[in-house]
């Protein structure tokens, strides 16, 4: 594709720095996908094809598409229930995704875990997790059980900011520092644990990074709107956690777009707070990135066409797919895939 | 055949598994250096060194956490929680997260492990030390419930329990842990979800847990002396899965059914069997189930007090003998 000459050794330049143009085009495509997935999934809410509740990630694309661009296949993530984000760019279905949200047959989980509770194994996506921090110590077990079998294997556990002030984030950081294990904890502080701000209810201003210190480690504060500063942070983590260096706790400020959930409409926000958040919208910001480092206005054009029609398809699928059959209501309950309780 | 306590057999059972498992790993609060504050786990540090035998900081929800999270990435974790007591701290874990993993993920994540944990009273260490919990992880879908009688079933159901693909609750009795008992030699493995017959008889089936087994076994010896009553006595041996085809052929075999449970008595599991019996065998009853268990107040720590909460042998033997006249 032709390009203007000016931008082409501007490209040159910058091919040359930490990140490069193909992780960009990665790290822009799964911020894509994240957004288009989510903008979906608020559209079928709309037409009542998603019940229940959901929680969605716009706005906070840029931190898991950092990680996702990071990690390796074999490294573990773990996330809360808006975790659509980080379920995607580990690699998981989008109709797998939109299928479960809209309670299908073809969803991850056949239906039975719903929104909260993506999941895809074959991924490493080990789990959306719905009880505030209960996922930061089943991660440091995924991580005890990588350093015990000395596979290579990094643990990546993704929560908000409301949950550093559960015991469970307490207890899991302490282990894992005294256990020396390779996991990553990432905490997307959006400035509010569901209707209240964070800061009214933390007695630290940075409520991950100045907890840090607690447990021996480094206080570490990222722009969670910019992927390429994910990106660097997460590869310094990934690569102390696999030299057996030990755990890291990242904070990355951002925002959400939406509210909390579906029946949110984020009142309680003051005014002009989104209105400045969107002006560092980490899709556009990126997208600007992505050109000012030479690429060309239709190549970005053609990638997010490409996604958005690969959205629209598996929504079609997932939508075209049946309910679960009554026949799966009682599987899988225990390991021998029955329900049997009694003999 | 081996003579051993019912705390040696612990031991035994997780030596037995980690030696022919390496992905057997275990940890817990003291478990390791202090061989375990009831020294139910002396010697395992030496022998399989502190990779795979971890003291932890007093965390329970890191704990059973860090066992779930290993288990579902390959491992065969051990946690122990020291007092059963203590599983309100951690519930979550339990309840939400190693119960539902399997069915919320349609089979995807598997949670190979066991939580082991003691239980019950008798040790006059006053109510947040000595409950009967059992019957909090029977309600739950999705854990298997397991509280062994006897040193042997210790070794057997542990074993089994580790070996098992599912999340285990393994209850000890803690006033049991001096108990002595034959284990037989060699390698020994138990069935989970098989209650066992120990006591043959004709007029009454006494159904029992744990430290009510032995206590109903000796009502039953002197209600034959004394009263010529012949009982029967079951095990149960393992809540979840429980083993109806055995209590229900026993049951219908003498016509009477008497649940003995050191719980309190709301929601104890003898009330779920009381009703299948209802359900199931209500034309095969001579006379009214009957439960003998804790009354529903909290466990009081005097001695004098506590004899009087938990069922006795005395109490056993005078309410079946009332029942049965
Ligand atoms: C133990 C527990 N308490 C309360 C809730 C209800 N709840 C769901 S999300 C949420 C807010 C969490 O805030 P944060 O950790 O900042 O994550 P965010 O939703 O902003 O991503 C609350 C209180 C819960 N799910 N679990
Ligand atoms: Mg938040």
């Amino acid at each position: 594709m032709a390009k203007e000459p000016e931008k082409k050794s501007l490209k040159n330049y910058v091919s040359n720095d930490d990140i490069g143009e193909d992780v960009r085009r990665e790290l822009f495509r799964l911020q894509l996908e994240c957004r288009h997935v989510e903008q979906k999934a608020y559209d079928l809410f709309l037409q009542n094809l998603i019940k229940g509740t959901s929680h969605l990630g716009l706005g906070q694309e840029a931190i898991a598409a950092g990680f996702g661009g990071a990690m390796k296949e074999g490294d573990y993530t773990f996330c809360t229930y808006r975790g659509h984000n980080h379920t995607l760019v580990r690699g998981a279905s989008m109709t797998g995704v939109l299928g479960e949200l809209m309670g299908r047959q073809c969803g991850l989980l056949g239906g039975k875990g719903g929104s909260m509770h993506l999941t895809s194994v074959e991924h490493g996506a080990m789990g959306s997790y719905a009880i505030i921090g209960a996922h930061l110590p089943i991660a440091i077990g995924a991580a005890w059980s990588a350093q015990y079998r000395k596979s290579d294997q990094v643990t990546v556990c993704f929560f908000g900011d409301g949950t550093t002030n559960i015991g469970a984030f307490h207890e899991a950081l302490n282990m894992a520092q005294v256990w020396k294990l390779p996991v990553i904890f990432v905490c997307e502080n959006n400035l509010y644990m569901e209707y209240t701000p964070i800061s009214e209810v933390t007695a630290v201003e940075n409520p991950a990074a100045d907890r840090a210190s607690a447990y021996g480690l480094e206080s570490i504060i990222v722009d969670g709107n910019d992927a390429d500063e994910v990106y660097r942070h997460a590869m310094a983590a990934l690569e102390k956690a696999r030299e057996g260096e030990g755990p890291s706790l990242i904070e990355a400020k951002t925002y959400r777009h939406s509210g909390h959930s579906r029946a949110d409409p984020g009142d309680y926000r003051p005014d002009g707070e989104l209105e400045s958040w969107l002006k560092r919208d980490p899709l556009p910001m990126y997208r600007n990135r992505l050109l000012e480092f030479g690429l060309a206005e239709d190549e970005v054009v053609e990638m997010e066409e490409e996604v958005i029609k690969r959205v629209d398809e598996a929504t079609e699928i997932a939508k075209s797919s049946p309910p679960p059959t009554e026949e799966v209501m009682a599987t899988e309950v225990w390991a021998d895939g029955s329900s049997t309780w009694r003999n | 055949m081996a003579e051993l306590t019912y705390r040696e057999a612990v031991a035994d059972g997780i030596r037995q598994e980690m030696k022919r498992d390496e992905s057997v790993v275990f940890l817990g609060e003291d478990i390791a250096a202090a061989g375990g504050v009831f020294k139910t786990t002396v010697g395992l540090l030496d022998e399989f060194g502190p990779i795979r035998v971890r003291d932890t900081p007093i965390s329970e929800q890191a704990i059973l956490g860090a066992a779930m999270g290993a288990a579902m990435t390959g491992l065969r974790p051990i946690a122990e929680i020291m007092f059963s007591d203590f599983l309100a701290v951690c519930w979550d874990i339990v309840a939400n997260q190693m119960a539902k993993a399997r069915y919320m993920t349609n089979g995807q994540i598997s949670v190979p492990l066991v939580v082991r944990t003691a239980n019950g009273g008798g040790s006059r260490f006053g109510a947040q030390h000595s409950q009967s919990v059992e019957n909090w992880a029977m309600a739950i879908p999705g854990i298997k419930v397991v509280a062994p009688s006897s040193p042997a079933d210790v070794k057997g159901l542990l074993a089994a329990a580790i070996r098992d693909d599912n999340p285990v609750l393994f209850f000890e009795q803690k006033s049991l842990y001096a108990v002595k008992g034959t284990v037989p030699d060699g390698e020994h493995i138990e069935e989970l979800g098989k209650s066992k017959v120990i006591r043959q008889g004709s007029d009454v089936t006494i159904v029992a847990l744990a430290l009510m087994v032995p206590r109903a076994l000796e009502a039953a010896e002197r209600l034959q002396e004394i009263d010529g009553i012949s009982a029967t006595v079951v095990d149960v041996r393992s809540l979840v899965p429980l083993d109806t085809s055995t209590i229900l052929s026993e049951v219908s075999r003498t016509g009477r059914m008497i649940t003995v449970e050191e719980n309190p008595r709301l929601c104890g599991w003898g009330a779920e069997l009381s009703s299948i019996v209802a359900e199931e065998l209500f034309f095969d009853l001579d006379g009214p189930i009957i439960r003998i268990t804790s009354p529903h107040i909290p466990l009081a720590s005097a001695d004098h007090l506590e004899d009087m909460m938990i069922p006795s042998v005395d109490r056993i033997y005078e309410e079946i003998r009332k029942s049965m006249s």
